[in-house]
């Protein structure tokens, strides 16, 4: 062997391994900001947020008719969210056109399809700026596609509503983007605090999505708070969405006997994974966040009563919730689609409410105008909770904890920013 | 680590590596008849796991009940059967009107193939994760557990490979196949029928993919997407060249040692994101040191 050889042999390492991190922390250029390391604090978020101009004139919108364009998850990883965002969008269209529309205009969705793919979502909102001349864009569900496609949002100054990426970089992107959902330091606070308090759990481990800049961020979330409330982190673990062993990093986790196990992950693979740790004889409580949210989750665990009962998840809301409003959308949206509504299409229908709302306000189909008004929103009454869209272009809300029992999700406790103020509001957030 | 704890990750191992080991016999075997790799194979394995969730998600009036052992082995027969047919349609679609071309043509087909049956399957049956309704019981074995369903699979994936072995060693097609890789025109001259012999080599490739398919959606309860033999179809080519392709007891030997590597490092708290980098770095190290692969023959090229 000669040392020509080794050399080159070091450098094929030195590559693979830098692009496997690249795309693992990114999944696309623009999310770079996202999972990466350094603390940002909340006046540099603002600094972000605001240093990022519209570089472009869009086409004029449509004056005779309100277009809004949504890019969504129709056919790829994860479906069934961006089916649920439809359903929710398409049922809040449908409610204001029959109601006389907005500004006397009937409104006009254009769906396309961004198959979890971050070029695609690129793609697909371009397209829907240039070619459908949208007045305002809904979309995505995941974080790592809200990062595609937002930059191309804000470069064109066309208002941006996400229904419900939670990683805090998304609203940092521009100030023409917003969301109507929470973000991932309050989500994985909120799960911390459930362990802790009302579990009182002491060792968790982690098991975490190294392709999505949601999971890692409410990978990281999760131990800075779950570490302030005095307890400990045993294993931090990850694996990737097309993987279907998860046997090896289970068994990792196993041997230190953890109190329950946190997996941030999205509902496809987090069924197989609970499948795979009662398999190893893990029989501690798994816990995630939002992604669990899909019809889907218990059957790719082995169906009702099996391998994930029991188990809890945050959300956005409960669809057992008593609340009049909830139990309003509930009963027209299973009047409309036959299913019950998950977080996402409750979020989706919020998203498009307020935009309706901002329109109206603003009184013309001005994208600026529109812009200023969705800023502007306050005390907004969502099916999700009351929205208020802050600074960061971000909603403050509530958040649920609902619990796996047989095929349903059940309303466990509910958890205010307001009892998290010192935790995810205040404190630097990444 | 304690002895435990390794002890479960060899079984994880071998476990993932046995369906390695299993798409990787297909690749080999085409690769050691044509000279070719055939990038469509990780979609057969695909179509293997939507047979048996086609099988078991419905209730096919009731002819057989899918939790039984012997309606199992029908549905995996069936699924094997469904591949079979699919391997032979590919090569007499796609690849044997290219007999004759050039190598980056053929090439360019099969990934063109590839395509085709992924976005079939999305057309066809969309692409939510389907899930087999089966859940598997877990015996301890001292400080292991393993679920009924591996054991299962480890050991019809062994006895794949040990009837494999048998064909290829012991039949009159075996021996027809390894006179065609040895030198199909000599082969040709001696009689022997090569058409034949590829097309029964796709066959028998397609089927076995079908049944670590199958297997893996029945007994580990994998999620069925279009995409999902993307990822094993890239890990068992990467066992192929690891044990040397063109080597059937290489490729199972290189499929084995992988799904060993990856368990080892997936379950390592600081190398765990690594994984696939990892697999992907040892088919460089292959390539560097033993280009022919760990039991694959250097072959001189005469010029």
């Amino acid at each position: 062997m000669t040392w020509r050889k080794w050399l080159l042999w070091l450098i094929a390492v030195a590559i693979i391994m830098t692009l496997s991190a690249c795309t693992s922390r990114s999944g696309g250029s623009a999310g770079g900001a996202a999972g990466g390391s350094g603390t940002v604090n909340p006046s540099a978020r603002l600094a972000k947020r605001n240093a990022a101009k519209v570089e472009q004139s869009a086409p004029e919108p449509d004056q005779d008719r309100i277009v809004i364009g949504v890019y969504a998850d129709l056919t790829g990883d994860n479906s069934t969210f961006g089916e649920e965002t439809r359903n929710g969008v398409t049922l809040a269209v449908e409610e204001v056109n029959r109601a006389g529309g907005v500004l006397g205009k009937q409104v006009v969705v254009r769906f396309e399809d961004t198959r979890s793919d971050p070029q695609q979502a690129r793609n697909v909102v371009t397209k829907l700026i240039q070619q459908e001349r949208v007045l305002a864009v809904i979309g995505e569900v995941a974080s790592t596609m809200s990062l595609a496609g937002g930059p191309i949002c804000q470069q064109y100054g066309v208002p941006m509503i996400s229904p419900s990426s939670t990683n805090p970089a998304v609203t940092d992107q521009g100030n023409y983007i917003f969301r109507v959902c929470f973000t991932d330091p309050f989500q994985s606070y909120v799960m911390a605090k459930f362990l802790a308090e009302h579990l009182k759990v002491k060792r968790v481990a982690i098991l975490y999505d190294n392709s999505s800049d949601y999971s890692k961020g409410l990978a990281e979330f999760f131990q800075e708070s779950f570490r302030k409330m005095g307890g400990e982190i045993t294993d931090v673990l990850s694996y990737k969405p097309q993987d279907t062993d998860f046997r090896s990093q289970l068994t990792t986790i196993r041997a230190k006997n953890p109190d329950a196990i946190y997996i941030p992950g999205y509902y496809k693979s987090v069924g197989l994974i609970a499948r795979q740790a009662r398999e190893l004889g893990i029989k501690v409580p798994l816990a995630g966040g939002d992604g669990w949210s899909s019809p889907k989750l218990v059957e790719g665990a082995g169906g009702p009563g099996k391998a994930i009962e029991g188990c809890y998840f945050s959300d956005h809301y409960a669809p057992d919730d008593p609340a009049p409003q909830i139990q309003e959308f509930v009963k027209k949206y299973r009047q409309r689609f036959g299913q019950t509504p998950g977080g996402l299409a409750a979020l989706a229908y919020d998203a498009a409410r307020v935009l309706f709302a901002a329109i109206e306000k603003a009184g013309k189909l001005d994208r600026a105008a529109i812009r200023n008004a969705i800023a502007n929103t306050r005390n907004f009454p969502g099916v999700t909770g009351v929205i208020t869209i802050n600074e960061f272009g971000d909603a403050d809300k509530s958040a649920v904890v609902l619990q796996v029992r047989g095929n349903r999700f059940v309303f466990v406790t509910r958890i205010t920013p307001e009892t998290a103020t010192t935790a995810a509001s205040a404190r630097q957030v990444k | 680590m304690e002895l435990s704890t390794i002890a479960q990750q060899l079984v994880n191992g071998i476990q993932s590596g046995a369906i390695y080991a299993l798409i990787a016999v297909g690749y080999t075997m085409v690769y050691g008849i044509l000279r070719m790799i055939n990038f469509a194979h990780g979609e057969v394995y695909m179509v293997g796991a939507l047979v048996a969730w086609l099988g078991t998600s419905r209730d096919w009036y009731g002819v057989v009940s899918h939790s039984s052992t012997g309606g199992l082995v029908l549905l995996i027969a069936t699924a094997m059967l469904v591949c079979m047919t699919l391997g032979v349609l590919i090569e007499r679609l796609a690849y044997r009107p290219l007999r004759h071309a050039p190598r980056l043509i053929v090439l360019i087909t099969a990934i063109g193939m590839s395509f085709l049956l992924q976005n079939l399957a999305l057309i066809l049956f969309g692409a939510d994760p389907k899930t087999v309704p089966l859940t598997w019981r877990t015996v301890q074995l001292g400080g292991i557990s393993v679920s009924l369903g591996q054991l299962v699979l480890l050991i019809a994936s062994l006895s794949f490979m040990a009837g494999l072995q048998l064909l290829v060693k012991r039949t009159q097609f075996g021996r027809a196949m390894r006179a065609v890789s040895e030198d199909f025109q000599a082969a040709a001259l001696m009689g022997v029928p090569y058409d034949r012999v590829i097309v029964g080599t796709f066959a028998i490739g397609a089927a076995l993919a079908g049944a670590g398919g199958a297997m893996t959606a029945i007994f580990v309860g994998a999620p069925v997407t279009p995409t999902f033999g993307f990822m094993p179809g890239v890990k068992a080519f990467v066992s192929a060249v690891l044990g040397g392709i063109g080597n059937i007891p290489g490729a199972v030997l290189g499929g084995l040692l992988l799904g060993v590597i990856e368990a080892l490092v997936g379950g390592h708290p600081t190398l765990s994101p690594f994984r696939d980098a990892i697999a992907f770095c040892l088919l460089i190290a292959v390539l560097l040191f033993r280009p022919a692969g760990l039991l694959g023959r250097a072959v001189q090229e005469k010029v």
